[in-house]
């Protein structure tokens, strides 16, 4: 199939329209159906026990006497789930998390599970386990995590990424580096230079559904999965691999999503649930608590920071350097290395370096959050930044824009950028009102950038005409904000009918081809150009049946508007044909009307922002208030605006939390401390102001209608924006996230101390 | 352990049922009656995702019991629209997008319209203060907070 | 004949050269030189690369061809949320 996925700068109908979503009505009457709303005849209930250590070696499980307990049909430690992942260390390391296999690894870390009849019972048969543990040293500061001292979470752990492979194990398990040019040099050039250390306390997505599934295995192998997730294709492959199951028995559907943010891109109690389902003979509905939620889902890493940047007297940064400790939870992962790509990626650097170390610790398995470690990189480095502006003495957007990356600007991560939009948005934040409005005692002002790669991907898309003329759309990309409303705008566009005509559903893993999951930003990049290949395939039918109809040549007619055209003079009395015309004949001209496609979209188009903030200090009590914020992004083209706000502003509070609130706090003994909404604090709507939006179009060259990603870059600039602008309403440089009042009261005691 | 039969309305139906004595309002609601409008967001009252109005209160019904409703009334998600026509505050919220993933929405038009009954002219403040017992983790609350604003003033007009 | 630059982690699994030459038409042919001239590298392919042509991101697209004198840089595959 040849697709062209260029940009070609057309003029659009439904496209930048704002109608009403196609999964509304339900949402606002209840109807609509999340995870835990599905039901089936005879389901048990499954319920997790969980480790109370944050290390521990498990000597022994005894289940007999829950297995004793009436009503219980089913137990399962993690012998009822061998290993298949066949050399497959990553997913080794899924299948650990999910049943702890001899060791407990933190707090919350899954032991055993059962299944009965009702909740009651599966509680009790949990207090029946014995589990003989065997503690051991923990570590879960991650600084504390690479001293030389620290207890070792795996030994079988030496540092990738070194010129020679460590002699000893360590709880490092990569590290990674990017840049180009000589920092030592460009420091050297320097005239003025910034030296700083940053940390940042873990947060969790914070979705407000917890985990939920319904796994149903049948004795002949097949088996169906209904579960909230991002990705139900690859939940399906990931649950088939670990149960060893054919991925083609195993129908996964996705239901509504009550929120991820990068959450739910990974399995936990899927593989439980259906491993229960199997032993036990019945389906198993598996909810988690909230408890269970913060303890074992998610988060997102803890980090710390050492940034370096040096620049001349007229603003020119010479070099930048940075340093990113990642915690990982206790299996190995990417999340420095994210970090260290994603660092100065704002910015025009002949030199710049920066290194990343992934670090175990005795905490939940780190797991995406927006823009993954994007946002603690920029809260140090858009710090930093801050801080140089004012040495050298110019404003601080000012200092942005003369760094600023361009068109031609050799990434800090490697590869040399195409039209991008980190200048445009830093001068619409110079030239937005929000810039001169006025501030009183104890308020401040921040502002900072954001960057995020935005991903393609594995896409497959179903494009129905029905014989009325109304088309169904079936895709395989979870809506996660709106993405429905989005995709049936693009399918309205392409083929020239009205929103109202087009219904687009979310496909279970048995009715579509392979699809990636929702994640980087990827879910109307990608969909909308799969959708748009459909389209233009079915367009190609349609034009063949008017052909027929007509009985002329396809060559003679075009598609304009909705309509078949027949083109040339000699077709001049020939009518158009509507969409609507042509389906209800399909049934005499070759029957039914659709168009498929199937493409790795790639090419998703970098995307920037710049935030920003005012910000009170109570200088009595460290408490904020945050009086005003803007958002300024780069779309590419925005299909449906009010969802891009939506994501905009969303992705903005939820930094805000993390800048201010947000933290998993753990006692000495390794347990998490506040794992519930009371103690882990999101931002309710009397902590915030309205957020503002600014909607940037630089159309990406490689989407069809210029379409970026817009759902991650939001979450990046607060961190920074909020503490540049605490920093400059209490007069001293915050370096520790979340700011919370005491972290802001004792900065500001300790300058008042000198 | 003994069933409790309560009788209730719901909605302004008669509804009668058995539950555990420890058993929540919104276990009830959910896994007995089907009506799954109402979500556990958190179990402890801090979300508001499973937000009801018993007898003209505000109230997390995972913090009530099932075996509380006895004679009372019960007003769920489930109720607010009268037949296929939408309360204003649902329209406003479909029209301003005041919601994303909308788990949390029906615990926010259960929350707002509890707001509105008791201050039909309110305050952005008023509305922000009104609704903090309200989690959404999706739109940063911007929108949430103009449909209510315009959702007060069809109200009023009405 | 392609310039291929590999970031740092890449380079030390390539006994230590952060820049390579291949003669290689596509990406497919591009990771199956790699491999076999850097033996260090194929557990790192398997696992995913993505590959950057005059900076577009390109993840699994083997027939991609390597335009003479393009740029290509080979990255590590992204999480996203």
């Amino acid at each position: 199939m040849n697709f062209d996925p260029r940009f070609s700068g057309r003029k659009f109908t439904s496209v930048g329209t704002r109608p009403i979503r196609p999964d509304g009505v339900d949402k606002v009457t209840g109807r609509a159906r999340y995870g835990a709303d599905f039901n089936m005849a005879g389901q048990l209930v499954g319920r997790v026990l969980r480790s109370p250590h944050a290390h521990a070696k498990i000597r022994k499980i005894d289940t007999s006497k829950a297995e004793k307990l009436p009503g219980v049909k089913a137990v399962i430690t993690a012998a009822d789930l061998p290993d298949l992942t066949d050399g497959d260390a990553a997913m080794y390391d899924v299948l650990d998390n999910c049943m702890a296999r001899g060791k407990a690894l933190y707090d919350g870390h899954a032991v055993a599970a059962v299944a009965a009849v009702d909740a009651r019972t599966a509680r009790q048969a949990l207090k029946l386990i014995e589990v003989d543990y065997e503690l051991l040293p923990h570590v879960t500061d991650v600084d504390e995590a690479m001293k030389h001292s620290a207890p070792l979470i795996n030994d079988a752990i030496f540092t990738e990424g070194l010129e020679e492979k460590p002699v000893k194990p360590s709880n490092v398990t990569k590290r990674s580096q990017f840049g180009h040019g000589d920092v030592h040099q460009g420091f050297g050039h320097a005239d003025f230079i910034v030296e700083r250390s940053f940390k940042t306390e873990q947060t969790h997505q914070g979705y407000i559904e917890p985990h939920a599934c319904v796994a149903s295995v049948s004795s002949d192998g097949t088996a169906d999965l209904w579960v909230c997730t991002q990705g139900h294709f690859v939940y399906r492959q990931h649950c088939a691999q670990l149960l060893g199951m054919e991925a083609s028995k195993l129908r996964v559907t996705s239901s509504e999503i009550g929120g991820g943010f990068g959450g739910k891109t990974h399995v936990w109690a899927e593989p439980v649930a259906l491993a229960l389902s199997r032993k036990a003979g019945r389906p198993v509905k598996l909810v988690m608590t909230r408890d269970e939620v913060f303890r074992a889902s998610g988060p997102t890493s803890a980090t710390s920071v050492d940034v370096r940047i040096g620049a001349r007297k007229d603003g020119t940064i010479t070099a930048a350097e940075a340093t990113l400790r990642y915690s990982c939870g206790p299996y190995a992962g990417s999340w420095a290395e994210i970090g260290a790509m994603t660092a100065f990626a704002c910015y025009r650097l002949d030199n710049v370096k920066t290194v990343g170390y992934e670090v175990l610790v005795n905490r939940p398995k780190t797991a995406a959050y927006r823009a993954p470690s994007a946002p603690m990189a920029a809260f140090a480095v858009e710090s930093a930044v801050d801080e140089l502006a004012k040495e050298v003495g110019m404003d601080p957007v000012e200092f942005r824009i003369r760094n600023a990356a361009q068109e031609g600007t050799r990434s800090s991560y490697g590869p040399v950028y195409g039209p991008i939009g980190i200048g445009p948005t830093l001068e619409a934040a110079k030239s937005h009102p929000h810039m001169k409005a006025p501030l009183g005692k104890n308020q401040g002002r921040g502002m900072a950038c954001g960057f995020w790669f935005n991903f393609g991907g594995q896409t497959c898309t179903d494009l129905n005409i029905g014989m009325d003329g109304s088309v169904s759309l079936a895709v395989g990309t979870v809506d996660v904000g709106g993405s429905r409303a989005s995709l049936s705008l693009v399918a309205a566009e392409e083929l020239g009918i009205a929103y109202e005509q087009v219904k687009a559903i979310v496909a279970d893993t048995s009715s579509l081809g392979y699809n990636d999951m929702t994640d980087g930003s990827r879910g109307t990049f990608s969909s909308s150009m799969a959708t748009i290949s459909a389209a233009r395939n079915a367009i190609k039918i349609l034009r063949e049946r008017a052909a027929q109809m007509w009985d002329i040549s396809v060559d003679d007619v075009v598609w304009e508007n909705g309509h078949a055209i027949a083109k040339g003079e000699k077709h001049g009395n020939l009518g158009r044909l509507s969409l609507k015309e042509i389906a209800v004949a399909s049934g005499k001209t070759g029957g039914p009307i659709a168009g498929h496609s199937e493409l790795v979209a790639d090419g998703a188009g970098v995307s920037f922002a710049t935030h920003i903030c005012d910000i009170e200090v109570d200088p009595e009590t460290g408490a904020t208030r945050v009086l005003r914020y803007t958002v300024v992004q780069d779309a590419g083209k925005a299909v449906h605006p009010t969802y891009v706000e939506g994501q905009y502003q969303g992705g903005a509070a939820q930094g805000i939390g993390w800048a201010l609130n947000e933290e998993y706090i753990y006692g000495k003994d390794g347990r998490l401390q506040n794992p519930g909404f009371l103690d882990y604090r999101i931002p309710v709507c009397s902590d915030l102001p309205m957020i503002d939006t600014q909607i940037l179009e630089i159309p990406n060259p490689n989407h069809p209608y210029g379409v970026r990603g817009v759902g991650e870059t939001s979450i990046v600039p607060p961190l920074a924006a909020i503490a540049n602008a605490v920093s400059n309403a209490a007069g001293v440089r915050m370096t520790h996230i979340p700011m919370s009042p005491p972290r802001i009261l004792a900065a500001i005691e300790a300058k008042r101390a000198g | 352990m003994a069933g409790v039969a309560v009788s209730t309305t719901i909605n302004g139906d008669h509804v009668e049922y058995l539950c555990q004595p420890d058993e929540t309002l919104l276990d009830v609601l959910r896994d007995r009656l089907g009506l799954t409008g109402a979500k556990e967001g958190c179990g402890t009252g801090d979300c508001g995702a499973c937000s009801i109005i018993l007898d003209d209160r505000l109230v997390c019904s995972c913090l009530v019991l099932g075996a509380e409703a006895e004679g009372r009334r019960v007003e769920t998600i489930e109720g607010m629209a009268h037949g296929d026509k939408l309360h204003p505050l649902q329209q406003k919220f479909l029209e301003h997008a005041a919601l994303q993933c909308g788990i949390c929405t029906p615990g926010f038009l259960i929350a707002a319209k509890d707001l509105l009954a008791k201050n039909p002219d309110p305050t952005e403040e008023e509305i922000r203060f009104g609704l903090a017992g309200n989690l959404c983790r999706c739109t940063g609350y911007d929108k949430i907070v103009r449909a209510v604003q315009d959702a007060a003033s069809v109200m009023k007009g009405a | 004949m392609v310039e291929v630059t590999l970031w740092g982690s890449l380079g030390a699994a390539a006994g230590g050269k952060n820049k390579v030459e291949i003669e290689a038409k596509d990406i497919r042919e591009l990771f199956r030189k790699l491999a076999e001239q850097y033996p260090g590298l194929e557990p790192l392919i398997d696992r995913g690369i993505a590959v950057a042509i005059d900076g577009t991101i390109y993840r699994d697209t083997w027939s991609k061809e390597l335009p003479e004198g393009s740029e290509i840089f080979l990255l590590p595959r992204l999480a996203g949320g």
